[in-house]
């Protein structure tokens, strides 16, 4: 059957809003949470109150930020089933255990101890409630690596085959699927964004009091641990961004090409495009500045390999969706006789290749029939929307280098104690707050964006993943979730507001209220 | 290695369990939401309630979240078909769950009671069409759902939304709800403030009452007045998970499991006893009548499973498309993992959310809120 282009569009729209926005928040909880089991091991190990009253003022805001996170999350673990019904079928066998087990790892653990983060206090020791910040943080961290053990399958799925009986994707190794690459660095390179988004947040509000001149103990203090803990996340992020360039180029051939606006293979070593207009028309890159050697090296770590261009990326697919028909006619002969030995043998040789073919569905019910203009304009289908990911991953590298500087300008004005003695200083702090955020969700779009056509590269497109809903329906929720969403933002947007301008002091938080008996003096 | 066959039983139990724990953990919490109004009868009052679920709500929502990713890598076909199918029911609890943490988190944090108020509404509205909505489902699966596959496995559903509401489903929908009210109750009635927990006993005892009749007459119309479903011939058990390699027969009873396994019968029995159970004990014993009012949520759902048993959702269009425990699982190898993962895991959750309620342990009175809402 022919899918509904509509339906296709609208479900893309609203994962692409529901992700963007859920992470609007879990990076932040990701980050902010290690700031809190810092302080607060400070807190125990010194006795100083300020420091506890720094986890519960943070943790205030934490809180707010930590509910988002839940709600939001909850659409996202549920929303595979309810708009890309297909994809679950077809890849549940071995995307759902990575969902599972983050759930039963991670979800609960941190969701169970938050309770009793803000409310226990009073109710058990030092130690114990340190170790309750600190599991928290660790159970946050651990959720985000299942969900990107999860998502790095779709960028490379391995450790699974095709079941024609079953009309699915199966696991054949978990260990594959667990020390898949680019699980590795996209772990390291989402949770060090979170550490920066954390460090980012602390850092910017506190300049905000410094440049009021208000809780300055506390702020400077606050800062401090931002400016460390925000340069190791930001080097980090950076290196293992650059890790995570290297595994795209190994396996996203044409992710890579489309980033770099790669029309054409270069020689090695290739150079870097700093600046460019990409021509989508033309396949060309007008006004391109280029640093030579620059991109050989990141994509290929070394001076001698090639790296494919965007046209030649095209005839290989072409090759593959060829390949891919012949897979995709040895299923059929399988589904009706399952024991066919060359049916087999045809589908063994070429089932990397059957995803290549479905990229046909989209022009022709029966892949088989397809002519050499549907097979041109499918293997032209794989080319992701250049332009958006070369100036998305342009912007989200510049901010990654920007954190450096700053992180390590404040990590020096931190050591030197001089941090609140320049105002602008201050107010780039301040006004640096927005940039994880656009960082982030750059990111974001360069990794799933620029994986398009597939949902699973090379094995499932997206335009086949979708539910048997009406666009109507879609519609409908997509509507609500616009409308919901909007409105918890603003509120969201407004408590937060709210408590950083009350702040410690307004709080009562410190210099803590003192009890009435001791003002009796 | 376990066999496919028992693997399959054993995740078909897992995923009972799985739904179980959440009518248990989460389901009190949801039945106090619903009775925030009828239970606290002002701010303060509201408060108490509400901070005896506060430090645990999160954590018991996992058990949603963990059936739904558990069922996504265990049954696939189970998790697509439900949630594409009944699209917006699903969007509907989808908006309660998203307007919950946010309604705990939101509303003490700004001192107005209309703004208070704004989100006890939101918590009992959510908790409302969550408890409702839940017991619609599981009733639209003894009546079966309309949907078939193709050859590629591609579902298609023709139905909408309001073919859900079928008069029975609609009983399911008020068995469910006054199931976990009274459960609510039974947690109000041990967490909360001596004056607001003699309301709950009340309460309690009434909608334990109103469970018993509807779940008895809701057992009356599946075994008269609704067709079961059997697999024709015999089944195969541990072949490839594709619906489309059985047949289905339409017309016997639900009921035929309970005389295949007659053991199947304890499950209903200590639903109704349970109840028994509640009415002699939450009065006296809040504990005692807690974990009565816990046996019969666990029961009620597990005697709808064992009902249903070996189907996990029948399809009233094209019958043997119904997925059922022998062809809609993952691979064997998954099953396999996952079994291991949870039998690991699994126990140590449970232990650290005991030593969370041991630590927030005891009634929640009204003069410690009062105490703890001075400070700002």
């Amino acid at each position: 059957m022919i899918i509904d282009a509509d339906v296709v569009t609208l479900s893309r729209l609203q994962f692409a809003l529901t992700a963007l926005y859920h992470f609007l928040f879990v990076p932040l909880t990701l980050g902010l949470v290690w700031m809190l089991a810092i302080m607060e091991s400070v807190y125990v190990m010194t006795g100083r109150e300020v420091w506890k009253r720094m986890v519960q003022f943070w943790g205030v805001l934490f809180g707010i930020n930590f509910a988002m996170g839940v709600a939001t999350g909850v659409t996202m673990e549920f929303q595979f089933g309810m708009n890309w019904a297909y994809y679950s079928h077809y890849v549940g066998d071995v995307f759902g255990a990575p969902l599972a087990i983050e759930g039963l790892m991670a979800f609960f653990l941190e969701a169970t101890l938050v309770g009793v983060f803000f409310m226990g206090w009073e109710r058990i020791s030092r130690i114990k409630h340190l170790l309750v910040t600190w599991f928290l943080a660790l159970g946050t961290s651990l959720s985000a690596l299942w969900i990107l053990v999860a998502n790095a399958w779709m960028q490379h799925p391995v450790g699974a085959e095709f079941n024609a009986q079953t009309m699915r994707m199966e696991v054949t190794s978990f260990s594959e699927v667990l020390f898949n690459p680019v699980a590795q660095d996209k772990f390291v390179h989402t949770v060090s964004a979170g550490y920066v988004m954390g460090a980012m947040f602390v850092l910017s509000i506190s300049a905000w009091y410094l440049l009021r001149g208000r809780n300055v103990d506390f702020a400077k203090r606050s800062m401090t641990v931002a400016a460390s803990f925000g340069l190791a996340a930001a080097l980090s992020v950076v290196v293992l961004g650059d890790a995570s360039g290297y595994t795209v180029s190994l396996n996203q051939k044409m992710k890579m090409a489309s980033i770099e606006a790669m029309w054409h293979t270069e020689p090695a070593p290739a150079s870097f495009t700093l600046f460019g207009i990409p021509d989508v028309q033309r396949r060309t890159t007008h006004y391109a500045v280029k640093i030579p050697w620059v991109m050989g090296l990141i994509g290929t770590h070394s001076t001698d390999q090639t790296m494919p261009g965007i046209a030649e990326l095209v005839d290989t697919a072409k090759g593959r969706i060829g390949n891919g028909i012949q897979a995709y006619d040895a299923m059929l002969m399988l589904r009706q006789d399952k024991d066919n030995a060359q049916a087999k043998a045809t589908l063994a040789a070429n089932d990397e290749d059957l995803g290549y073919a479905l990229l046909l569905k989209k022009y022709v019910d029966d892949p088989r029939q397809a002519t050499p203009a549907d097979i041109q304009r499918a293997a032209e289908s794989t080319i992701p929307n250049v332009p958006v990911l070369f100036w998305a991953f342009r912007v989200m590298v510049g901010c990654g280098f920007y954190f450096i500087a700053l992180f390590a300008f404040s990590f020096w004005k931190a050591s030197k104690r001089q941090l609140d003695s320049q105002r602008w200083y201050l107010r780039l702090a301040l006004w640096s707050l927005p940039l994880p955020w656009l960082a982030v969700e750059l990111g974001w779009i360069v990794a799933e964006y620029g994986r398009q056509p597939w949902a699973i590269e090379g094995v499932l497109p997206t335009a086949l993943g979708v539910s048997s809903v009406s666009a109507g329906q879609v519609l409908t929720s997509l509507g609500g979730f616009v409308l919901f969403y909007t409105a918890l933002a603003i509120v969201d947007v407004m408590l937060i507001r709210k408590f950083i301008r009350k702040g410690p002091d307004g709080l009562g938080i410190w210099p803590p209220i003192v009890p009435p008996t001791m003002t009796a003096h | 290695m376990l066999d496919y066959a028992t693997l399959r039983v054993i995740w078909w139990a897992l995923l009972g369990t799985l739904l179980i724990g959440f009518a248990i953990m989460d389901g009190f919490d949801f039945g106090v939401a619903g009775l925030l109004k009828v239970l606290g009868r002002d701010n303060e009052e509201r408060l108490v309630l509400l901070e005896g679920i506060e430090p645990t709500w999160e954590g018991n929502q996992v058990w949603f979240i963990l059936a739904g990713g558990a069922t996504f890598a265990a049954w696939p076909m189970l998790y697509a078909v439900s949630f594409s199918g009944m699209y917006l029911a699903i969007a509907l609890v989808l908006l309660a769950f998203i307007l919950r943490p946010v309604g705990f988190n939101f509303r003490g944090k700004i001192h107005d009671p209309r703004w208070a108020s704004l989100w006890d509404w939101v918590l009992t509205g959510s908790g409302v069409v969550v408890m409702l909505v839940a017991g619609v489902a599981f009733g639209n699966l003894f009546l079966g759902v309309p949907f078939r596959f193709d050859g590629d496995l591609r579902m298609s559903w023709h139905g909408g939304f309001f073919e859900l509401l079928h008069p029975f489903a609609l009983l399911c929908g008020l068995v469910s709800l006054s199931m976990l009210l009274a459960h609510g109750a039974c947690w109000a009635a041990l967490k909360a403030d001596h004056t607001i927990a003699a309301r709950a006993v009340k309460i309690a005892r009434w909608m334990t009452l109103v469970y018993a009749v509807l779940y008895v007459l809701a057992g009356v119309w599946v075994a008269y007045g609704l067709p079961g479903y059997a697999i024709a011939g015999p089944a195969l058990t541990d072949g490839a998970s594709n619906p489309l390699y059985k047949q289905v027969a339409v017309g016997g009873s639900w009921f035929a499991s309970y005389m295949q396994y007659p053991w199947f019968w304890i499950a209903p029995v200590l639903a109704l006893v349970s109840a028994v159970g509640v009415q002699a004990l939450i009065g006296r014993r809040s504990v005692a009548g807690f974990i009565a009012s816990s046996l019969m949520v666990g029961s009620t759902i597990a005697s709808a499973g064992f009902a249903l048993f070996p189907f996990l959702l029948p399809s009233n269009l094209d019958p043997r498309s119904s997925l059922t425990v022998w062809d809609a699982s993952s691979s064997h190898g998954t099953l396999q993992l996952m079994l291991i993962v949870t039998v690991v895991l699994l126990p140590i959750v449970m232990l650290y959310t005991s030593w969370v309620y041991r630590v927030m342990r005891g009634r929640v009175t009204l003069e410690q809120v009062r105490k703890a809402h001075s400070g700002y």
